[in-house]
């Protein structure tokens, strides 16, 4: 949280009218929490049951009706990779992403990968059984060992401090370790994944990370019943 | 700034035309190297070991992969002309989440379009009209998604544009009697020469499709 010795008049406006649709548990509005708690950037929060979802969150994200959506000055804006690279380009302190166009373009890659292939191959060694999570294993490591290359030489993705990638990848520090319990599956070991790891260690270490992780045993209940759902019958994806 | 660029390109891919009309509206030189992606070559899976797909671009040696994210390089590196994405950071927002949507929903259903059969074509053919209408929402009545002036949005779908009859012979739909503000405003892109001279001619794609169907639909 910014003190008030660096906050100007301006800015006390401006983070007046920022409001943060999430829930308690769901990875991706993290990640604008992290984005804004590291540029010390005040907010309000609004939870949501995404069972019951408010009339407000489905008139600011009528197409997608899911958080995260950051509100600032009544404007919407959504989807979490989107509204990271908003938050980098309003508030300049702090940066995310690095300047460099080239390095700018691998950061956005490997933040795609990380949603487009890495979570969905690891959710599939989550839920499914048999010889199906047999081949999820072995994507999914396979997509690791890709993401453990890219921390050659780092200690986070974006070098020495937390940055875009490392905020992108934070549920793997986390969720993880939780998912591998609950299905009784380990996917990553120190030995054949060092970096990432150490990765983890450090990331889920830094304060602003471990103040806004949800508790613990609420998500093992929570991902625990997800599972019953997905062994007890044919669930869609 | 300059340097060498080069594209590994494939003439039907929407999302190679993406980067090659980049390219074309910043007047940039450079070399095209068309890929069998029946045989991917040891550059392809050199410079893109991940998802071993086009569009890759080469800059001065350096690999940028995924066509949006080689269109934001571009659009950075020569910001001196022709810019493509807003400066207001809220409108960039704006177009980044809509070129998403184009990536995440246009393209998905429209693959379903020409790639299945029976109902799951079917429900392929309901979805994609349906998100071209949602983008017909977000035209509203400016001339471009960019407003005054083509932009990103308009890049990131227009390419769709030249696999459109194929669309439409394979899906048995009519895109102009269900979304004629879209068909009206890929008329108007196709006005200009970047995009007139970067997309192919519909009746090649079909030709193309018709021959990739078969890979995917036994009929």
């Amino acid at each position: 949280m910014a003190s008030s010795a660096t906050v100007t008049a301006n800015q006390l406006i401006i983070m007046a009218e920022l409001k943060l649709f999430r829930t308690w548990s769901s990875p991706f509005p993290l990640r604008v929490v992290w984005a804004l708690d590291f540029k010390g950037i005040q907010y309000d929060t609004i939870f949501e049951d995404l069972s019951n979802k408010s009339s407000l969150l489905l008139q600011y994200n009528p197409i997608y009706k899911k958080v995260p959506v950051l509100v600032h000055n009544g404007k919407p804006l959504l989807e979490s990779l989107v509204i990271l690279e908003y938050i980098d380009e309003t508030w300049k302190q702090t940066p995310l992403l690095p300047e460099d166009p080239y390095e700018r373009a691998t950061a956005r890659f490997w933040a795609k990968f990380g949603d487009d292939k890495v979570l969905p191959s690891i959710w599939n060694v989550f839920i499914k059984q048999g010889k199906d999570q047999e081949e999820a294993i072995v994507t999914a490591q396979e997509n690791l060992g890709f993401v453990e290359r890219q921390l050659t030489g780092k200690k986070f993705f974006n070098g020495e401090t937390i940055g875009f990638v490392d905020l992108a990848f934070g549920w793997l520090a986390k969720l993880l370790s939780l998912w591998e319990e609950v299905c009784g599956v380990t996917l990553i070991d120190h030995e054949k994944f060092p970096l990432l790891s150490e990765w983890i260690q450090n990331f889920a270490d830094a304060p602003i990370i471990k103040e806004s992780w949800p508790p613990r045993d609420k998500l093992i209940t929570k991902y625990q019943a997800l599972l019953e759902v997905y062994t007890s019958k044919e669930a869609p994806k | 700034m300059a340097g060498e660029v080069v594209l590994l390109d494939f003439w039907s891919s929407m999302f190679a035309m993406r980067v090659r009309l980049a390219l074309a509206e910043k007047g940039i030189k450079y070399e095209s190297k068309e890929q069998d992606l029946s045989n991917k070559s040891p550059l392809l899976l050199e410079m893109n070991p991940i998802n071993k797909q086009v569009p890759v671009l080469i800059h001065n040696g350096k690999p940028v992969c995924e066509s949006l994210i080689i269109v934001q390089y571009i659009d950075e590196v020569w910001n001196d002309k022709s810019p493509l994405l807003p400066s207001d950071p809220y409108q960039r927002a704006q177009a980044r989440f809509w070129a998403d949507f184009v990536d995440k929903k246009v393209s998905v259903a429209a693959k379903n379009v020409w790639s299945t059969k029976g109902e799951e074509q079917e429900a392929g053919k309901k979805e994609f009209l349906e998100t071209l209408k949602i983008m017909e929402g977000e035209l509203g009545d400016k001339p471009y998604f960019g407003g005054e002036t083509f932009g990103y949005v308009d890049l990131s779908l227009i390419t769709f544009y030249s696999w459109f009859h194929a669309y439409e012979v394979l899906g048995n739909i009519n895109i102009e009697a269900e979304c004629p503000k879209i068909i009206a405003w890929a008329k108007r892109c196709m006005q200009k020469e970047a995009v007139a001279k970067t997309l192919p001619d519909q009746k090649k794609v079909y030709e193309f499709v018709v021959q990739l169907r078969k890979m995917f639909v036994s009929e």
